[in-house]
């Protein structure tokens, strides 16, 4: 029989949202898990936990990053951004005003996932227009179909920023 | 007065949206949280003959393993387990009740465990033994022991001789798949325990009083113990009317441990919920040959349990949209070893409304007659079921209007005479048909001292608007600015509501907010007059009316004051009032909403694929409240008719009874690319008659006609009739 026994906790340091944070986890834990149920940001989603619908988007150094397929422990030291840190005291990301202006959500569940995945594409610089957007988007699913005001607050915020 | 309604005001709960700030079923913490995973059943049909929990046990941070052999008590009757939704007929589905086994994915255990990855671990180390027994799960090959159930409609006429006669005829069958909500958010239960026997549950539901009764009659609690809380749900499209499976076992281990537990399915999990049944509708129409109808028949064959009887109105739709002097419908069920379906985006129109607008596109083929031109031949100013006239119906100008915003006289009829590049293009329309229902809501308004109106109510907001629309309604009613108003929802102990569903909320709950604060309106007249020396002293309570912050006289006569002097005088700090409001009931008219949908296909012949470049959805719906968010909702539909038509399908594996594709990547929903320009054209359409404001609710009709209208363009595009559904690229290069 298999050994029923969890594995030590190991300790590790990550950077949210500019803040130091230590924590110690198993080496099965999620970065999304550790974000939500050990830091109680549960900001960013858990939508499917197998990298399907990109609600649980982070950067990570700068990168988009399904947080659901990234181990914690293989993220120690690393600088993680999630959606309660794009806003800069109390001034939304251009994004978010771009969201709330362009109505780019109704349930607002994957808008997270959608914000963080759109700042990451921004700053890739490879979009240039709708169709760009939208094949660089889609790894981000919206049940409630709001895609076409997504791609129109994103082109507010890339034509502004 | 309409400062607000009627504008394109932005979410009111927006920034918390978008800041991360809002937070789910899941998200809510307690001390001492444990954490709850769910064990399903791998075989469809038996009894558990063993089931062993000694492994799970032995695990590091496990709690306790509760199965139906090891759980508190549960109610034992089927009425105490009947929401306000259940199906009439049938035995609802009770979670760790006894040994038997009713689908495949049924929940037979649930480890608690102090952390999530503790209790999914422990979740494997149960072990199961089945005693297996025969099943079924085949809508097709089992179609013949279908069984009629109510008719949706009376027939008229004799259908059977009218079809035989008909100069132009024309029948076949339309199968549509089961489909998955598959919400984004999963679905979720925190239940908190306070410690002394009464417990506070957020539970993801589009009905917290519903789940509260629920909850209190399936465990013999009083309506004090239990508090339902559900302030954001992450999508639920009809998956979220009945209370589901993780509220009641959340609910069992948080009373079975006297502590705090979170029950979070999976989303693979969530594939043993409600789905939309499979349905096989078959659609026989006669024609004259100048184009009108001489008879319609539209007899559907859904899926249901073995345990309830769950149908829709999916037949019957042509009662409201085309003139015919013989019809009959028929709706039967088939019995199957699977979960029983529920509620799914404009139940019963989306599929039977799909199978009857393919069926008339292929009558304007036959007749070689426009499809809008066959339309309105056939349009009908009255609903035949009753014999009653519409409270108002545009449907007349969507056709217009659409057709004229998609370029509809450009269109060559002929198939595969269109042409970009290398793709072929297609051009194809259908028209969709909702109810616009209404029901009692009440509201409660507490008016303060500053100027700040708090507005609340049961009701949820899944993704809708209801948040903003309720503030709206309530900044115009109040003559407040939106700022001052503050919004409540979705708390079983605020004034009464039902479900969210049907697209009945808006109307509902709008008009709950006017009778609130027209009892508001009243008190602050009549405390105005009291006051000494009022200029208003001569104000009737029924021409008060309050704008900006000031009440006055619709007349002109007396000086506006001032609401804040009003309840300075009086010395009130609050004003508090609370109204359910009942909606006269009328017999005498139908109430529809309507719309014409264009699509415009493009598709790479050699490889099949499809793309959906175009839609114009064309929506009569009374006053729209809120363009912005009214518009969402539409283009939300609109994409759920690109993947009803083009992707989604729940494919089962009929040798164990067991859904292949139960997840987000192998079920296919549209993704960003997948949708292209969608206009969403709002039809003038005034009515006085339904409701004081003319409103009639928007969820559902912005999916109905859909699928057809891209079905149709499909064929427009390639000449291929398909009519089994999702059109896949394989079944274009067959």
């Amino acid at each position: 029989m298999a050994d029923l026994t969890i594995p030590e906790r190991i300790p590790i340091n990550l950077v949210v949202n500019g803040e130091r944070r230590a924590l110690e986890v198993v080496p099965w834990t999620t970065l999304l898990d550790a974000l939500r149920d050990r830091l109680e940001l549960t900001g960013t989603k858990k939508g499917c936990d197998h990298g399907q619908c990109g609600a649980c988007t982070v950067l990570i150094d700068g990168r988009r990053v399904n947080s659901c397929l990234t181990l914690a422990v293989m993220k120690d030291g690393a600088e993680i951004t999630t959606i309660e840190g794009l806003a800069k005291d109390g001034t939304l990301h251009p994004l978010q005003q771009a969201f709330i202006d362009h109505d780019a959500f109704q349930c607002g569940y994957c808008t997270p996932g959608q914000i963080c995945s759109a700042a990451g594409l921004l700053a890739e610089g490879r979009a240039r227009g709708a169709d760009e957007i939208r094949e660089l988007m889609s790894g981000n699913l919206c049940r409630c179909g709001a895609y076409p005001n997504i791609v129109a607050a994103i082109e507010q915020a890339m034509s502004r920023s | 007065m309409n400062a607000y309604v009627g504008t394109s005001t932005s979410r009111v709960d927006g920034r918390a949206k978008v800041t991360g700030a809002a937070k789910y079923a899941g998200e809510f913490a307690a001390d001492g949280l444990l954490h709850g995973f769910v064990v399903e059943a791998t075989i469809a049909r038996g009894r558990i003959a063993r089931l062993d929990t000694s492994e799970a046990l032995k695990v590091k941070g496990v709690v306790d393993v509760l199965t139906h052999a090891r759980r508190p008590p549960l109610a034992d009757k089927d009425e105490a387990w009947k929401d306000e939704v259940a199906p009439e007929k049938g035995s609802p589905f009770r979670p760790l009740y006894d040994d038997r086994i009713k689908f495949n994915g049924q929940p037979i255990a649930l480890v608690v465990a102090e952390d999530w990855e503790t209790a999914k671990f422990a979740a494997t180390r149960v072990r199961v033994e089945y005693e297996q027994e025969a099943f079924a799960t085949d809508l097709e090959s089992e179609r013949d022991k279908a069984e009629k159930v109510d008719q949706p409609h009376k027939p008229r006429g004799d259908a059977a001789a009218a079809l035989t006669r008909a100069a132009v005829r024309h029948e076949a069958d339309y199968v549509l798949p089961s489909e998955h909500h598959n919400p984004m958010e999963l679905f979720a239960t925190t239940a908190v325990w306070d410690g002394s026997g009464g417990l506070t549950v957020y539970d993801k539901t589009q009905g917290v009083q519903n789940v509260q009764k629920f909850l209190c009659s399936v465990f013999g609690k009083k309506p004090d113990d239990i508090r339902v809380i559900s302030p954001y749900v992450g999508g639920a499209f009809g998956s979220g009317l009945r209370p589901q499976h993780q509220v009641v076992l959340a609910t069992l281990a948080a009373l079975a441990l006297k502590r705090s537990v979170r029950v979070v399915l999976t989303r693979q999990q969530m594939y043993g919920l409600g789905y939309r049944p499979m349905t096989i509708e078959r659609v026989a129409l006669g024609a004259k040959p100048d184009g009108t109808l001489d008879a319609i028949k539209h007899e559907a064959i859904a899926v249901t349990s073995r345990y309830e009887d769950f149908s829709r109105n999916d037949t019957g739709w042509a009662e409201q949209l085309y003139k015919s002097p013989n019809s009959n419908f028929s709706h039967k069920l088939v019995d199957l070893d699977v979960s029983t379906p529920c509620d799914m985006r404009a139940p019963g129109a989306a599929t039977g409304v799909c199978a009857l607008e393919c069926a008339m596109d292929e009558l304007a083929v036959a007749l070689k007659l426009d499809p809008v031109e066959l339309r309105l031949r056939c349009y009908s100013d009255r609903d035949q079921s009753e014999d009653l006239p519409y409270t108002s119906k545009q449907l007349r100008e969507c056709y217009a209007r659409g057709a004229e915003a998609f370029g509809w006289s450009r269109r060559n009829p002929a198939p595969r005479s269109m042409r970009d590049g290398k793709e072929l293009v297609g051009w194809g329309m259908a028209t969709g048909v909702w109810e616009a229902l209404q029901m009692p809501v009440a509201v409660r308004i507490v008016l303060t001292a500053n100027g700040h109106a708090e507005v609340s109510c049961a009701a949820s907001d899944i993704g809708t608007g209801t948040y903003t629309i309720v503030a709206q309604v309530a900044a115009d009613a109040l003559g407040l600015p939106i700022e001052n108003i503050s919004v409540r929802l979705a708390d079983s102990t605020l004034p009464q509501a039902p479900v969210e569903g049907g697209s009945w909320m808006a109307a509902s709950s709008a008009h709950a907010v006017l009778g609130a604060a027209e009892e508001i309106r009243r008190e602050l007249a009549r405390l105005a007059k009291a006051m000494s020396g009022s200029p208003l002293a001569d104000l009737d309570a029924a021409n008060a009316t309050l704008t900006d912050g000031m009440i006055a006289s619709s007349e002109g006569r007396g000086a506006a004051v001032s609401i804040a002097d009003v309840m300075r005088h009086s010395k009130l700090e609050r004003i508090e009032k609370e109204k359910l409001n009942q909606f006269a009931e009328d017999k005498s008219h139908a109430r529809n909403t309507h719309s014409a949908v264009f699509a415009e296909v493009k598709i790479d012949e050699e490889l099949g694929i499809i793309r959906v470049t175009r839609i114009v959805n064309a929506v009569a719906a009374g006053r729209i409240l809120n363009t912005k968010t009214g518009r969402s909702q539409i283009m939300g539909g609109v994409v759920w008719g690109i993947g009803m038509a083009l992707h989604e399908e729940t494919v089962m594996d009929h040798r164990f009874g067991r859904i292949m594709n139960a997840n987000i990547a192998e079920y296919h929903i549209p993704v960003n690319a997948d949708v292209h320009d969608i206009d969403v054209i709002f039809v003038d359409e005034p009515d006085d008659r339904i409701n004081r404001l003319g409103i009639k609710g928007l969820g559902e009709i912005g999916i109905v006609g859909v699928p057809a209208a891209i079905a149709n363009a499909v064929y427009h595009a390639t000449g291929k009739r398909i009519r089994r559904f999702p059109i896949t690229l394989d079944k274009l290069l067959e």
